[in-house]
């Protein structure tokens, strides 16, 4: 058998799952001695061009609280057309449909190497993807124009007979009828007043004579474009029109006195996208993607007022219970985050401005609905251009890289238990047998509504082994999950995919070497980072950061070879030699520290930390550094002050940034301009490189990062020494007389540092 | 009648302060606390002066009861002691009939004069015609038999003498049927007669008497009803009686067929053709204080010397009395009708501008009027003593100037301010809203697309026209374009706002459903250029018929509507004037909905008031707004059924808007007069943001204020916007003595916007005599501005008290203002003669008309929204349009000579002049209609109509065809000149003769007995007359 590097490696790609043990602590006792919670991350729609989807509905346990779906690890009597639920142990009958079944004509979701099998449903009424603009006109002109630009572009790239809506927002808010020739129809709102959906719907006319629609809906789906089609229109029909509308759009065009914000109601201009969906399609696929420059400044959800001189809340003003609008504008939010959820809607948050525009507010509406929060300076930069378009990219099949309204239903085997999940998901409050008592993150329900999702969404999910210790499992046994992810798929079918995985069990006193072994400390490092992010939404940083250090130490404690009291001694075996070092640079993320970040910020890396992958968020946790170099072909290097050099270009890759820098040497290379001598062509390569490595990486990711190119002394080089380990600092840089590296000028503990408390506490018996 | 109970009250415009503290009744409508009253009528002795004219009435029986009108006689039912003390003749003599006891034998107020001159009112009557048409004029009824010459010619040679009706001295003969002429065959009989007298019929049926106000009257007058009602005793007595004119005494039923002679009384076309013959044409220069302009009718050249022209100012005495006693006791209402924006001819001066350029205009430091003609220049020109409150002011020193010999300043007549009666100022920003410039007004035109206007093609007429009309949008004479901007809203349940900015390639709609809480969803492109955004906007009127042609909307909102508007003006930061087509009841859920609340048992009680009040209070809080804002709204109303005019009218009445009434509008009957209404009101010279001040000299000031005007405190009148047809009637009374020699002289100024956004001052001054003699004040009356003053204040009483109250101040102020005259000015003369002074000769016929208008008549017969319509209409009347409206012109057609071009003599409204050959026209300032008697010649049908017979004439046509012939010509020329610079437009009916639509033709002819009630000329001139007598004795 191979490693289980590989193991993990084959289990991630064939059913995007990695979990934090690879084999289970067999009772429950055990378990919470692991210090690290037997949990998973899970990318329900990891993108598998290897499995084309099967075009029938999947078979279900007859069992009314089971339901689980038949999967290669049931037992078949293939003579009796039986088969055993592997969760319940229910027998059921095969449908007639599998009447032909035998051990060599077997269906593919029986095969073991389709433990993810995608279902496409054959029912159901398909509803045309729905993508509502949520328009800021309180722009600066060329902010306006681009943005503009970029909204007419984006109706090139939807699919046709997608339906499209636009709502614009200032001072007031208008709500565009589309259908209209000769002349542009919109209705305009007050931004200053609180509406209800029901509200909403009437003054939009869309109050539908409620009887007959709900008994004719069925019966006729031709007659889809109903009340509501005079907002919402096939693009199609209406990209001329609606290209001109956004091409005419304006900015707002009431007067802003000296000394005032613009009047943005963001808040109610947000409520009416939400209620105008609510009212005509709930449950169907829809994108609200709101577009703004600046914070909501009037009417609810209001974040700062118009006084230029009253700043917006700061970290300091949030913790000096200063924020007088925080908590009013985030239950308004909220509350609209919540009624979107509930209809299966997602909200995008676009919000391009210099200073703060309420993310931190408004970041339920993404995290909640699944929509996608993106930040950036303006609407005029390639940041938001790019990003903006990616959101429209294909994959191999044609099809948009995006889904909707999903359910996750997870069904566990008896011993485990489900404890909750963490990721841009709410909970559909459903309880069941497999529902632990304990919480971690969203939990209390077996499943959860992700509104909009894309390929690389993934969620943390955290078990409970609840086998008592007492009650013992006979060796060999293997536990099993089933994950069933229901969702409309971008070509508007309803398609199921169901991924079902089953681990060993061992008992961790005899076989605490396997366990040990099957240790995923990357997939652990990232879902205890999810933990702590999820806690710090909640609680205290500081709180929160010793939270992360005991669970450490106790880790060390318990995995770690060492005599007691000899912090020397100490050593930790290959499968948990960097989750240390992971949990240090996590202490220092901005995930956890607010300290020179604006709450802002903080939401925003927070909302990407909390669905991007295994490999992204391990990015994010530690970035990585490339080192370039005429000594040797580029290499990563350690994140590390002792790194920069000064005949090295260096790359590092934060997620959020790309930073090129160009030591001394090799920044004053260039700025002699020896690159554009013939003969020093291949100092010419060498500043090319990590250019094009850049480019590559841009290219790929959303949402784009902030690329920052720079060089030693200037003063973007801080976005790089802000993440490098100092390991040489102003403290010690003479004490060791060493010339390598660049010291960094702060008081923050470097990584040996922690290494040498941590192994003190490790090994100390007092603890 | 127990009016004399009436005659110590205060008049209605006079403040008693004699009559203790309590506010007066008249003046006060809405005061029911009139109880005071009585000891002042009571005892003569008291506080009211050495002679009212009850004093004689001094030690009658008390009050029959405390029920309100038993204080003041007037109650319907009070016994009779009061109003005849001691013999008490009306009850004694068991009153002969019923109306008018003065032709009873024993007439109350004759008992103690002559036997002879009991019961021979109607002789006096009679007679009357012959003093008050003495004087120079041909009397009408020259067939009339030989007492005329006879007897009575005292009086006429004099022609500012007053019309005597002298006792005895003429026995009212038994008119002949020839009595007018060939026009004049007999009477047709009264149609609307219900009840024929319980006597023996008249012998002559052609001459039946008018019908018994006591019975049949309605509401007429009631007191009349009331009192002599119960007293009909036999039915021997309650004979026709509307008719005095019993020659004999008590002379049985059979003796008295005969009528009074309408033509022997007063007649309103014979003064408006005195004074016409008097004065048209020539030039009446207005140097001299306080004399009495040429009648509104009488067409002549007005020259400012001094003095604002009569188009206006025009007063109700030319001469006040110099104490507030003397005005109580004449209770002649002092006022002045103002229209400050009045059109001037182009053959008269148009106003000079003054501009004093940073300092604006030179004003009194203590009561702040601005320099005018009155100003006295002393010390060598160094110093001014304000003619308003005699403060001595510098003179600033740019403004210096040498006095010449007799103390003028050298450059009087270079500064229209030291020589005119009229001019303007040019505002400082002092003047200004926050003492900014203001911007030029807008225009925006909100249009009613609720299903029924859509479907009567309305909507697409008004989108049609206003592409030509808004070429024409007002501008100041240098201007190339008009500076007022346009804005278009559409409005059914919500409304619709239009972008119509001309860099737009179609214009934008913008729908705001929160009618709750209106607001104004664009600011930029919403008020713009018409010839920058013509494009846009022709694009937008071609589409709004289109737009909503298949809504079925019904439902409509209204206060929103005006709400939206104004806050798109406050918004714009400009003044400017709302033009609202509107249709319906608003029912929809908004703020101002309205219920049909037409409740026809309300009329005649004393809940009757409600009807005339808006339903909600949020239409005077709009109003309010708008008038702060300077928003004016105009109200283009098409109702097919009961709209509630009352409330929705409110807004455009407080904001000096005007309100137009279409009902049951028909596109192809109808739209020429709608279109030429609105035509002229886009096009009317018209001021914004208005504040009207009138400043008067020390002695007496300016106390009440009627018009579409709003004030929030007591002087300064607030009007949103005040145009060329609106006048503001203002109240004066004492509160000091006046002095013969300085006069009365007042200054209206009126700081207003201008049409391309200038402000400004206008100023009108005018002076005034004062006279202790009571004669002169008298002398120096119009009646024509009294009617226009009573018709005001009694359709503002109209909305807090009874109409029978407001009818019975109306007659008893008539009779007293009358009594008073007879008592102090004229010759001394038998009690029982009717003495008319010369200024008010017609004084009883236009009070009489005024009376049984259909807001004063209470009748569920009349639609309450019409009634509630002219009682707007009447609010801003001015003069001219106050007197056509209550005594319409008459004029016959046939006969009119169609070589000449000016208008033919008009005719009294009497049924006796009309005649079966003749074709008649009769016009009131709203409703034209053209008569057509049953043997009209046929040419004439020919020529007018382009029909062979009376029998093809269409009338359903609203205009006439357009035909070469000189008939045609000039009976369309005489329209012309009847609609020629009348607010509206009016609608002409025609009429047959004996045909249906005859019903509401009749109502017009004022003299006759009304439909609906209200009695006739004549009957009133004796009922009239008697409570004169009353009050004497």
């Amino acid at each position: 058998m191979a490693t289980y590097l590989e193991f993990i490696q084959q289990n991630e790609e064939r059913d995007g799952v990695r979990f934090s043990w690879n084999v289970w602590p067999s009772s429950r006792l055990e378990a919470t001695r692991m210090v690290v919670p037997l949990a998973c991350l899970l990318t329900p729609l990891k993108e598998r061009p290897d499995l084309p989807p099967v075009q029938y509905d999947p078979v279900l346990c007859s069992r009314p609280t089971c339901k689980a779906i038949l999967n290669p690890l049931c037992q078949v009597d293939y003579r009796a057309k039986l088969w055993a639920c592997n969760f319940c142990f229910q027998r059921n009958q095969f449908p007639p449909a599998y009447a032909g079944i035998s051990e060599v004509n077997q269906p593919a979701e029986l095969m073991p190497q389709f433990s993810t099998v995608e279902y496409m449903l054959q029912r159901g009424a398909q509803t045309p993807l729905i993508f509502l603009y949520v328009v800021d006109t309180c722009l600066e002109e060329d902010d306006l124009q681009a943005l503009k630009e970029s909204l007419q572009m984006s109706l090139s790239l939807l699919p046709p007979d997608a339906l499209v809506g636009l709502i614009t927002f200032g001072r007031m808010v208008q709500v565009h009828e589309l259908s209209c020739e000769g002349i542009s129809k919109s209705y305009v709102f007050r931004g200053t007043k609180d509406l209800t959906a029901k509200q909403i719907q009437d003054m939009l006319g869309l109050t539908k004579p409620a009887m007959p629609m709900q008994q004719a809906r069925p019966a006729q789906p031709q007659e889809h474009p109903f009340v509501s089609s005079r907002f919402l229109q096939p693009v199609h029909k209406i990209d001329m029109n609606l290209t001109d509308l956004l091409g005419e759009l304006q900015r707002d065009p009431w007067p802003v006195t000296q000394g005032k914000r613009p009047l943005r109601s963001t808040g109610v201009a947000l409520s009416i996208a939400v209620g105008l969906l609510e009212g005509t399609f709930p449950n169907t696929g829809a994108r609200i993607m709101l577009f703004t420059g600046g914070p909501p400044t009037q009417g609810p959800g209001m974040v700062v007022g118009d006084e230029l001189k009253v700043p917006i809340r700061s970290w300091h003003d949030i913790e000096k219970d200063n924020a007088r609008l925080m908590k009013k504008a985030t239950k308004h939010y909220e509350m609209l985050a919540n009624r979107t959820a509930t209809n299966g809607h997602c909200i995008d948050i676009y919000a391009c401005a210099l200073d703060q525009t309420g993310l931190l507010e408004m970041k339920c509406c993404a995290n909640l609905t699944g929509g996608h929060m993106v930040m950036g300076d303006s609407f005029n930069t390639s940041l938001f251009k790019q990003t903006f378009q990616r959101i429209f990219t294909k994959d191999f099949n044609g099809d948009f890289r995006m889904a909707f309204g999903a359910t996750l239903d997870i069904k566990t085997s008896r011993e485990l238990k489900i404890a909750g999940a963490i990721g841009p998901c709410v909970s559909l409050n459903v309880k069941g047998p497999c529902v632990s008592e304990n919480e971690l993150g969203v939990g209390g329900t077996s499943q959860w509504k992700i509104c909009g999702l894309d390929p690389t969404s993934t969620l943390g999910i955290y078990f409970e082994v609840v086998n008592q210790h007492n009650a013992p499992i006979p060796q060999g046994g293997r536990g099993a999950i089933q994950f069933v992810t229901h969702y409309q798929h971008s070509s508007t079918q309803r398609r199921i995919r169901v991924t079902t995985v089953a681990r060993n069990w061992a008992d961790a006193q005899s076989q605490l070497r396997h366990i040990e072994a099957a240790f995923d400390q990357e997939a652990a490092a990232v879902l205890m980072a999810r933990l702590g992010v999820f806690r710090a939404e909640s609680e205290e940083g500081p709180d929160v950061l010793r939270w992360l250090d005991r669970q450490l130490i106790r880790l060390c404690q318990k995995f770690g070879q060492y005599n007691k009291d000899d912090p020397n001694s100490f050593r930790l075996s290959d499968t948990f030699s960097l989750y240390p070092q992971f949990m240090f640079h996590l202490r220092r993320s901005p995930f956890l520290q607010v300290f020179n970040n604006s709450p802002d910020e903080s939401s925003y890396y927070r909302h990407h930390f909390a669905r991007q992958d295994l490999t992204q968020s391990l990015i994010m946790i530690q970035p990585i550094l490339y080192s370039y170099s005429f000594h040797g072909p580029p290499e990563p290097v350690l994140l590390d002050s002792s790194s920069i050099l000064a005949d090295r270009i260096l790359l590092m890759d934060t997620f959020f940034q790309i930073v090129i820098y160009l030591g001394e040497t090799i920044a004053q290379w260039r700025k002699a301009g020896y690159q554009d001598m013939p003969e020093y062509e291949n100092f010419k390569h060498l500043l090319q490189a990590p250019l094009d490595d850049a480019q590559e990486i841009l290219q790929a990711r959303f949402p784009m990062p902030r690329y920052i190119n720079t060089e030693h002394g200037g003063s973007q080089a801080r976005f790089l020494l802000s993440k490098v380990n100092p390991s040489q600092t102003h403290n010690n840089l003479y004490a060791w007389g060493q010339e390598t590296g660049a010291p960094i000028l702060t008081d923050d503990v470097s990584l040996q540092v922690f290494m040498d408390h941590l192994k003190k506490l490790a090994v100390s018996s007092a603890s | 009648m127990s009016q004399q109970g009436y005659v110590a009250t205060p008049p209605y415009s006079q403040s008693q302060p004699g009559i203790g503290l309590s506010p007066p009744h008249y003046g006060h409508y809405g005061d029911p606390a009139h109880s005071t009253s009585p000891p002042g009528m009571m005892k003569p002795a008291g506080p009211l002066g050495p002679a009212p004219p009850g004093g004689i009435l001094s030690p009658g029986p008390p009050p029959p009861g405390p029920h309100q009108f038993g204080q003041n006689g007037a109650h319907p039912s009070g016994p009779p002691p009061q109003r005849f003390p001691g013999p008490s003749p009306a009850s004694g003599a068991a009153p002969s009939y019923a109306p008018y006891p003065p032709s009873a034998q024993q007439s109350p107020y004759t008992g103690s004069t002559s036997t002879s001159s009991v019961g021979q009112l109607g002789s006096q009557l009679g007679a009357m015609h012959i003093n008050s048409y003495g004087s120079g004029m041909t009397p009408p009824n020259q067939g009339s038999p030989g007492p005329l010459p006879a007897a009575s010619l005292q009086g006429p040679p004099r022609p500012p003498q007053p019309s005597i009706l002298q006792p005895g001295s003429q026995v009212l003969p038994p008119p002949p049927t020839t009595l007018n002429g060939p026009g004049a065959s007999p009477l047709p009989p009264p149609t609307h007669r219900q009840d024929g007298p319980p006597g023996p019929p008249p012998p002559n049926a052609q001459y039946q008497p008018p019908p018994l106000p006591g019975q049949n009257l309605g509401s007429g007058y009631p007191p009349q009803q009331g009192n002599y009602g119960p007293q009909m005793a036999g039915p021997q007595l309650s004979y026709p009686g509307g008719f005095p004119g019993a020659p004999a005494q008590m002379v049985g039923p059979p003796q008295l067929p005969k009528k009074l002679d309408p033509d022997a009384i007063p007649s309103p076309i014979q003064v408006i053709e005195n004074d016409r013959s008097a004065r048209e044409g020539q030039v009446y220069a207005t140097h001299t204080r306080g004399q009495v302009p040429p009648l509104v009718t009488t067409d002549c050249v007005i020259q400012d010397q001094g003095n604002a022209s009569p188009r206006y100012i025009r007063c109700t005495a030319y001469c006040f009395p110099c104490t507030s006693d003397m005005a109580k006791q004449a209770q002649i209402p002092l006022a002045a009708i103002i229209k400050p924006f009045a059109t001037i001819p182009s053959n008269e001066t148009p106003l000079y501008l003054v501009n004093h350029g940073e300092t604006g205009p030179v004003r009194c430091n203590r009561c702040k009027a601005y320099m005018c003609p009155f100003m006295q220049f002393i010390e060598g020109g160094r110093r001014y003593q304000c003619g308003f409150c005699s403060c001595v002011n510098d003179v600033p020193p740019f403004y210096f100037q040498h006095l010449d010999h007799i103390g003028r300043r050298l450059d009087h007549y270079e500064k229209p301010e030291l020589s005119l009666g009229s001019y303007e100022y040019a505002a400082t920003l002092d003047y200004c809203r926050k003492n900014k410039p203001p911007n030029p007004p807008a225009f925006i035109f909100m249009i009613d697309v609720s299903y029924s206007n859509i479907k009567s093609g309305l909507v697409k007429l008004i989108c049609e026209e206003l592409k030509t009309m808004l070429e024409r949008l007002p501008k100041e004479e240098q201007e190339e374009t008009s500076a007022i901007r346009v804005g278009f809203i559409t409005y059914n349940k919500v409304l619709h706002f239009f972008n119509v900015k001309s860099n737009l390639a179609q214009p934008q709609m913008m729908v705001v459903t929160d009618v709750a809480e209106i607001f104004v969803p664009l600011l930029d492109g919403f008020l713009v250029n018409y010839q920058e955004s013509q494009a846009v906007i022709h694009n937008l009127l071609d589409q709004i018929p289109e737009m909503f042609a298949n809504s079925n909307e019904n439902e409509t909102v209204f206060a929103p509507v005006i709400q939206a508007g104004m806050e798109a003006l406050k918004a714009a930061d400009c003044p400017g004037k709302l033009f609202i087509f509107h249709s319906s009841l608003p029912t929809a859920e908004a703020p101002g909905k309205l219920k049909n609340r037409d409740d026809k048992k309300l009329v005649n009680t004393d809940k009757e008031k409600i009807l005339f009040q808006p339903q909600t209070n949020v239409y005077d809080s709009l109003a309010k707004d708008c008038v702060t804002n300077g928003c004016c709204v105009t109200l283009f109303l098409f109702p097919n059924q009961y709209v509630d005019v009352a409330s929705l009218g409110l807004v455009p009445q407080l904001t000096g808007g005007t309100l137009y009434k279409y009902n049951n509008f028909q596109l192809h009957l109808d739209s020429q007069q709608f279109l030429n209404d609105l035509r002229n009101d886009i096009e009317k010279k018209i001021g914004f943001d208005a504040i009207m001040r009138v400043r008067t000299s020390t002695g007496f000031r300016a106390t009440d204020f009627f018009g579409g005007i709003f004030m929030n405190n007591t002087t300064d009148v607030e009007m949103a916007a005040i145009d060329c047809d609106k006048a503001v009637t203002v109240e004066f009374k004492h509160d000091d003595k006046l002095g013969e020699d300085t006069g009365a002289l007042i200054q209206c100024a009126v700081l207003y916007t201008t049409i391309s956004g200038q402000r400004r001052l206008r100023i009108h001054n005018l002076s005034l005599n004062c006279s202790s003699q009571l004669a002169e004040v008298y002398k120096s009356c119009e009646t024509d501005a009294l009617i226009n003053f009573f018709a005001k204040s009694a359709f503002k009483a109209v909305l807090h008290q009874p109409l029978k109250v407001i009818r019975e101040i109306l007659v008893n102020q008539t009779a007293h203002i009358l009594a008073c005259y007879r008592k102090n000015c004229a010759a001394p003369s038998t009690a029982s003669q009717l003495i008319l002074p010369d200024a008010m000769k017609v004084l009883p016929a236009y009070m009489n008309c005024l009376l049984k208008n259909c807001v004063l008549l209470s009748r569920p017969e009349i639609s309450t929204d019409e009634r509630a319509y002219q009682r707007q209409l009447v609010m801003t009347m001015d003069v001219a349009a106050s007197q056509i409206f209550f005594y319409p012109l008459l004029l016959p057609i046939h006969t009119v000579d169609v070589k000449s071009t000016a208008l033919p003599t008009a005719l009294r409204c009497l049924e006796s002049r009309l005649s079966e050959e003749g074709i008649f026209l009769l016009a009131n300032g709203l409703n034209m209609f053209l008569w057509v008697g049953v043997s009209s010649p046929p040419e004439l049908i020919q020529g007018i109509f382009n029909v062979p017979s009376f029998a093809h004439i269409n009338t359903n046509m609203v205009s006439l065809p357009e035909i070469g012939n000189p008939y045609s010509q000039t009976l369309r020329m005489i329209m012309g000149i009847i609609q020629q610079k009348r607010p509206y437009t009016m609608k002409l009916t025609i009429v047959k003769q004996r045909e249906q639509p005859e019903v509401v033709f009749r109502q017009f002819l004022v003299e006759e007995k009304g439909l609906y009630g209200g009695s006739s000329y004549v009957d009133f001139l004796c009922c009239v007359h008697k409570e004169i007598c009353q009050l004497l004795n």
